[in-house]
């Protein structure tokens, strides 16, 4: 079975899932019809799957995977978790190759929740795959392979490129793709960053400022006229199902931040479970030439078959050697774009909460919690030999915690934490992942069957009769022989539960 | 060579605490408060095992320990220094008769031990839980109690703790125990030696397997519990709404954040579980939570997640001193942790600092009643862990 959550709907869009789209798709990705029968066309393998008699589920999303480990052992096997619009189910499965692909690092700036600021992997979807994207010129952050690639098909699809933005003191990925790209017409402004994105109903402009060597904002500010300001400061694999179940993820900048540790042959620390493409590591190689995932699937088929020799592969085995270091590219990023704003703004933009908020570990504004003496407590006071965690963070101050799971702010909030504690990005654990890994629905997720005797054994609590009675009814000796005796004179009388 | 513990300087306290789940923590704030030297050790960050994984209810109507916490969470804020998001009051949805026979027996008792608790009309059902649908079948108001964040109650009692003099280590697992004659003298971690006058051993799952290296096992068993929490929906009056084989709340944001279901017993390893996984049980808890609250239906879930809780063989807390070492005291709430915390910190301080609780008679929370407890109690119980099958 081959599952793909893509075309995803209009609404789910609106929702900011899987990808950021900023607000930034046109009424074409309304026509269910015509997005399908677009995504379908411009990948010819779906129709190759197809007729060779898999079982293709496009519109619907894997969000959860489960398997038995050290915490868990009551499951039939491993298990995924499916849903399309109108239903949801569980299915089987002796082997699962994720291909989960990539997703951007959201990066704030004041105005960055205006409709138009979106991800460099969802205009580029919206524009090339939909003929969908709504800006029809927009300002580019970042100039990595990546970047530098998203601004080339945007450019193709016929979106004008007013500007690329660069932090550094100069771009960071491959000459020739600049070459090209200035050759065109557009304009390059390294040491830059966007101040402000103008506009009212949606993104009309965007400040930019030059900036020092600290990430401090120099000089006049410039307008520039723009419908979009596409963030491509980093692409990152999306890992949220092989988190969420357990496979070892680590920080390899080679491969685009955390990613999954695999082996040769595409497997996971999860004996049964593979990741291809570039949910398994994205570099500049494999982000130009198609071969290279390609080549990763046919070998995690071979370690499936047990025939690694008819599956082999030579393309790309091994990533690119990093021609930049990606965690300082990034922090610079987030400095001279965030903790450098002129304005407060919500890096979580579900929560609502600011950088100044996370760093100070402020509890949410909604609690009217008056700061005093004995509450200017911050990052600092949490830590204590480890590293900053993001998931604590995240439980105190509530950044992250929202209804897009993070997607746009979980890599901003790792930089924040790193820059304070004077860390690199591989220092911060990465903040969990946890099913659904999609939003999903109550009245979809209620549909799942649940056995008879499982609904049988429901327990509010552990259904330890005793543990309700009162202090004067507890024996002198508690043995599991004589509670049994008793234990049919409780009526069931109880207070309550944690 | 110099091992690290030699030249950094570790020195212990008069009282040292190990584990920083929300027992340890509250018991700490309190010795911190009455003038203790008292430091809390912790193999990984405070709260983040059962203690930051439950759903923030304020219950145990039946604990000698329940008198004194409602007393105290009202004030709570206030004492610490930090917001416990403490919200009083709970509601009870029955959406079948037989639930509602049930609660009509709990509500019956806890009058009897003097609480105000009543039975709502439809119309204040539908003012006060706009989320239920007719298919309730009645619902009772209780007076009492009430619910709170355990995230930010569990930091609130570090901090406290901290702003008192108390001290905090955490990524810090201990390895062993230093003792002379029936005195345990010093706690061995992975940080060097931390001395001390006296323990305690608050440590969830793991306080079976540290006391028992003391000579005097405390009886446990782990199990996994889940919960899963919703998108924001608006506030209802109330958040400590609960029902249908679900207990958690409406968090102050507006999460529905609701658990329940079969709880797996687990084994333990020394360090506990390294993730805490969910399980499709997510969905089931899910189903139970549309069945009581219909009009939440088009709300997605956006997590979920499992904890660790441990339970003794009747599910009652431990807080008493080892007859192997006079001056260790255990202390586990056997899986009812969180909302007694209040009170329970405080017994523990009083049996540190005094050798009994000023407040409440917990000689049922004697260790001493397990003497005779068979000692394959947990099969006899049915609390064992299935058997894993190998990966290949």
């Amino acid at each position: 079975m081959l599952i793909d959550e893509n075309p995803v709907t209009f609404k789910t869009m609106g929702n900011e899932v899987p990808l950021h789209y900023g607000q930034g798709m046109s009424g074409v990705a309304r026509n269910r019809n015509a997005m399908i029968e677009a995504f379908v066309t411009l990948e010819p393998l779906i129709q190759v799957a197809f007729d060779a008699g898999v079982d293709v589920r496009l519109g619907t999303a894997c969000w959860g995977l489960y398997a038995n480990g050290p915490g868990v052992h009551w499951l039939p096997g491993t298990v995924a978790g499916l849903a399309d619009q109108e239903r949801g189910w569980l299915i089987g499965a002796e082997h699962v190759i994720v291909a989960a692909g990539r997703r951007d690092i959201g990066l704030g700036f004041p105005g960055w929740e205006k409709p138009g600021v979106m991800g460099a992997t969802a205009a580029v979807t919206l524009a090339t795959r939909f003929g969908a994207l709504n800006p029809r010129r927009v300002v580019i952050l970042g100039t990595s392979a990546e970047a530098l690639s998203a601004a080339a098909a945007l450019r193709d699809a016929g979106i004008e490129i007013a500007a690329i933005v660069e932090q550094a003191t100069e771009h960071v990925g491959p000459d020739h793709l600049v070459t090209e790209l200035l050759a065109g017409g557009c304009e390059l402004l390294t040491h830059c960053v966007v101040r402000e994105a103008l506009g009212g109903e949606s993104v009309e402009g965007v400040l930019i400022a030059a900036v020092d060597k600290a990430g401090r904002a120099v000089g006049e500010e410039r307008r520039i006229d723009c419908e979009g300001v596409v963030l491509a400061v980093g692409t990152t694999p999306v890992v949220d199902l092989l988190a969420a179940l357990g496979c070892h993820i680590a920080f390899q900048p080679e491969r685009g931040g955390y990613a999954p540790v695999v082996d040769a042959g595409q497997r996971t620390s999860v004996y049964n479970i593979f990741a291809v493409g570039d949910c398994a590591g994205i570099w500049p190689a494999k982000s130009l030439d198609r071969r290279i995932a390609a080549g990763e699937g046919l070998r995690a088929v071979g370690a499936i078959l047990g025939d690694a020799e008819n599956f082999d592969s030579a393309e790309g085995l091994d990533p690119d050697r990093p021609v930049y270091d990606l965690s300082a590219y990034r922090m610079g990023w987030v400095r001279a774009s965030v903790i450098e704003a002129r304005g407060g703004f919500h890096v979580c933009q579900c929560e609502e909460v600011t950088a100044r908020e996370i760093l100070e570990v402020r509890p949410p504004r909604y609690l009217g919690w008056q700061a005093d003496r004995r509450n200017d407590r911050s990052l600092s006071s949490l830590l204590d030999k480890g590293p900053p965690n993001p998931d604590q963070v995240k439980r105190l101050t509530r950044a992250g915690m929202g209804p897009c799971q993070g997607r746009r702010c979980r890599e901003q909030i790792a930089a924040l934490l790193a820059l304070q504690a004077t860390a690199p990005l591989a220092a911060i654990p990465l903040a969990g992942y946890r099913a659904p890994v999609r939003p999903l629905p109550l009245a979809i997720a209620s549909q799942l069957p649940e056995s008879a005797d499982q609904a049988r054994h429901w327990e509010l609590w552990f259904g330890i009769l005793s543990q309700w009675q009162r202090p004067s009814e507890v024996p002198e000796f508690y043995t599991v022989s004589t509670n049994e005796a008793t234990a049919a004179a409780v009526n069931g009388e109880r207070g309550g539960s944690d | 060579m110099v091992s690290e513990a030699a030249v950094t300087k570790v020195t212990g306290a008069s009282v040292v605490i190990v584990g920083g789940g929300v027992t340890g923590l509250s018991a700490a704030w309190w010795l911190a408060q009455s003038g203790v030297d008292v430091l809390v050790i912790e193999k990984g960050i405070v709260g983040w095992e059962a203690s930051g994984r439950n759903g923030g209810g304020c219950g145990h109507v039946t604990s000698p320990l329940y008198p004194e916490m409602l007393r105290l969470w009202p004030i709570m804020d206030q004492l610490l220094g930090y917001p416990t998001e403490f919200s009083a009051n709970r509601i009870h949805l029955a959406v079948t008769e037989e639930q509602l026979a049930v609660q009509n027996r709990s509500a019956a008792a806890v009058k009897r031990q003097g609480y105000r608790c009543e039975l709502l009309d439809q119309k204040q059902i539908s003012e006060l839980v706009p989320l239920a649908g007719d298919n309730v079948v009645g619902a009772h108001f209780y007076h009492f109690g009430g619910h709170a964040n355990p995230h930010r109650t569990v930091q609130g009692y570090a901090w406290g703790m901290q702003d008192h003099g108390g001290r905090l280590m955490q990524h810090c697992a201990v390895t062993g125990f230093r003792t002379e004659g029936e005195r345990v003298v010093g706690v061995e971690t992975e940080r060097g030696l931390l001395g001390c006058d006296q323990l305690v051993i608050a440590a969830g799952p793991h306080t079976g397997r540290l006391s028992t290296m003391l000579g005097q096992e405390v009886p446990l068993a782990s199990a996994r519990a889940e919960m899963i929490v919703t998108e924001p929906l608006p506030l209802m009056a109330y958040g400590g709404v609960e029902g249908n084989g679900l207990h958690g709340r409406q968090t102050l944001r507006g999460n529905l954040a609701f658990g329940g279901g079969p709880h797996e017993w687990l084994e333990l390893s020394d360090r506990g579980l390294s993730a805490n996984p969910t399980t499709p049980l997510m969905a089931h808890i899910g189903r139970r939570l549309v069945e009581m609250m219909p009009k939440a239906a088009h709300a997605s879930i956006i997590r979920s997640w499992a904890g660790v809780i441990e339970n003794t063989p009747d599910g009652r807390p431990v807080i008493d001193r080892l007859s192997t070492f006079p001056n260790v005291v255990v202390a586990t709430m056997s899986s009812v942790g969180f909302g007694l915390s209040p009170s329970s910190g405080r017994a523990i301080r009083d049996v540190v600092v005094d050798g009994i609780c000023s407040f409440a008679d917990i000689s049922s929370f004697r260790l001493a009643r397990f003497a005779r407890l068979e000692p394959d109690w947990r099969e006899l119980q049915g609390w064992v862990s299935l058997a894993m099958e190998e990966a290949p």
